[in-house]
């Protein structure tokens, strides 16, 4: 049985300067109400590993545009203006990395795995300062693990266990961050009686989970 | 019709029937309004849901299905929504029959820059080097040049999207192939000379002796 935080009993758990894994695809699928509390908050130099960092005004944009980041990891940033201006002006650190690859150096962070061996970065920039292995006489990337601090994932709904079952486009980062965190906060639409989720619908088992988010008024 | 217009109606017939399908945001996605009636394909969107539909109709979209640009669709029947390990696991691990993307610049090589100019736009590469490098056939569909400045280019001066040599370039000008032996010229577009493409091509091309016009659907 977990108890439900409020949102800004959740965001004072999160020191300053931790890795944050959050999850979302421009805004879908972020957890938008512990991010507004984080901005409430003002407590950052955080580390930020995400897709992307959504617009202005949404999501993991609202953070970048607080100052509450110091280094970003992600795929995109092309959507975001003031994400740019910032890197331009030295204001955040930016590693890009290709959506794939970042999945699975989280994937890999999770999952107890050293690296991954990708074609993807090959002859591009990404490769610079990276080792190439040649295995069976294909050349891949080294890439390495990513693991948080905290876990900042949104689900479709939970149960009292802390199992969650996520929704169509919603899923993108996040069943994949909730294994790669030392501690991993959920926020889910709604929270429902143990048994509720059907075994088979659930995509992270509740043992992942050290705390939700209680339901939205 | 306009040059963006012609490009996607050819494109549209290189997609047949029980393919897996990601078009990039942009002139790409104008593609799957062109399909015959008789085509049935599954669009990927990559941040996750194969069986990608149209818009949904004003006041009935849902937060949590969108594309990878960020606007809100529909799913078809038979549609499945997934996490981005398996979104970019479809994509490097030959399941993805085919992508369609825009260009900056295409070499003699057949490679294909578009993610970045240095100096002037940052955006990130997002999934782009991952369909490059991983989807069974790569379409570059590109207006043919940039405000008079060529785009398929002797060597790319811009970053590369992935060391692999694309299966085809779509312009509003011709149909070109990367092939071993270089660029051939396949099909003129409407009203276009083999003149016209030499003089608004920097690279040098194969020219057979039938050029068949471009037929569009």
């Amino acid at each position: 049985m977990k108890t439900a935080k409020k949102a800004d009993e959740a965001a004072a758990l999160i020191p300053e300067g931790s890795v944050l894994l959050i999850g979302g695809f421009m805004g879908v699928g972020s957890p938008h109400r512990l991010i507004d509390a984080l901005v409430a908050r003002g407590v950052g130099g955080f580390t930020v590993v995400a897709n992307d960092t959504a617009m202005p005004g949404c999501g993991i944009g609202k953070l970048v545009t607080a100052g509450l980041v110091t280094k970003l990891i992600a795929s995109h940033i092309g959507l975001n203006p003031e994400t740019q201006a910032k890197l331009i002006a030295g204001e955040i650190e930016v590693e890009l990395v290709p959506q794939g690859t970042l999945v699975e150096r989280i994937r890999a962070g999770g999952v107890g795995l050293g690296g991954v061996l990708t074609a993807t970065g090959l002859g591009t920039p990404v490769e610079d300062g990276k080792q190439v292995m040649e295995i069976d006489g294909k050349r891949f990337l080294l890439e390495k693990p990513i693991r948080g601090d905290f876990a900042l994932i949104a689900a479709k709904s939970a149960d009292y266990k802390g199992n969650l079952e996520y929704s169509l486009t919603a899923h993108n980062f996040n069943p994949i961050m909730a294994m790669a965190a030392d501690t991993v906060i959920a926020e889910p639409h709604s929270i429902l009686p143990v048994g509720a989720i059907p075994p088979d619908a659930v995509k992270t088992p509740g043992v992942l989970v050290d705390h939700l988010l209680e339901r939205e008024h | 019709m306009d040059a963006k217009e012609i490009i996607a109606r050819r494109v549209a017939r290189e997609v047949k029937t029980d393919m897996l399908v990601n078009l990039g945001i942009g002139l790409p996605s104008l593609v799957a309004n062109f399909l015959p009636a008789d085509v049935d394909v599954f669009f990927q969107a990559e941040n996750g849901v194969i069986g990608l539909g149209s818009r949904p109709p004003e006041g009935m979209e849902d937060p949590d299905l969108t594309d990878a640009g960020g606007s809100f669709v529909t799913a078809v029947p038979g549609a499945a929504s997934i996490d981005s390990a398996m979104s970019f696991g479809l994509i490097r691990g030959g399941h993805l029959d085919m992508t369609v993307l825009g260009g900056l610049q295409v070499d003699e090589r057949g490679f294909l820059a578009n993610w970045m100019v240095p100096g002037k736009m940052v955006p990130g590469m997002g999934g782009a080097m991952d369909l490059v490098a991983g989807a069974k056939r790569v379409i570059v569909a590109m207006v043919h040049s940039a405000k008079g400045k060529p785009k398929i280019v002797p060597e790319c001066t811009l970053p590369l999207t992935a060391a692999r040599r694309v299966s085809l370039i779509v312009t509003e000008l011709a149909v070109i192939e990367p092939t071993e032996a270089g660029l051939v010229l396949r099909e003129l577009g409407p009203g276009a000379s083999v003149e016209d493409v030499r003089a608004a091509t920097s690279a040098s091309l194969i020219i057979p002796e039938q050029i068949p016009a471009m037929e569009l659907v």
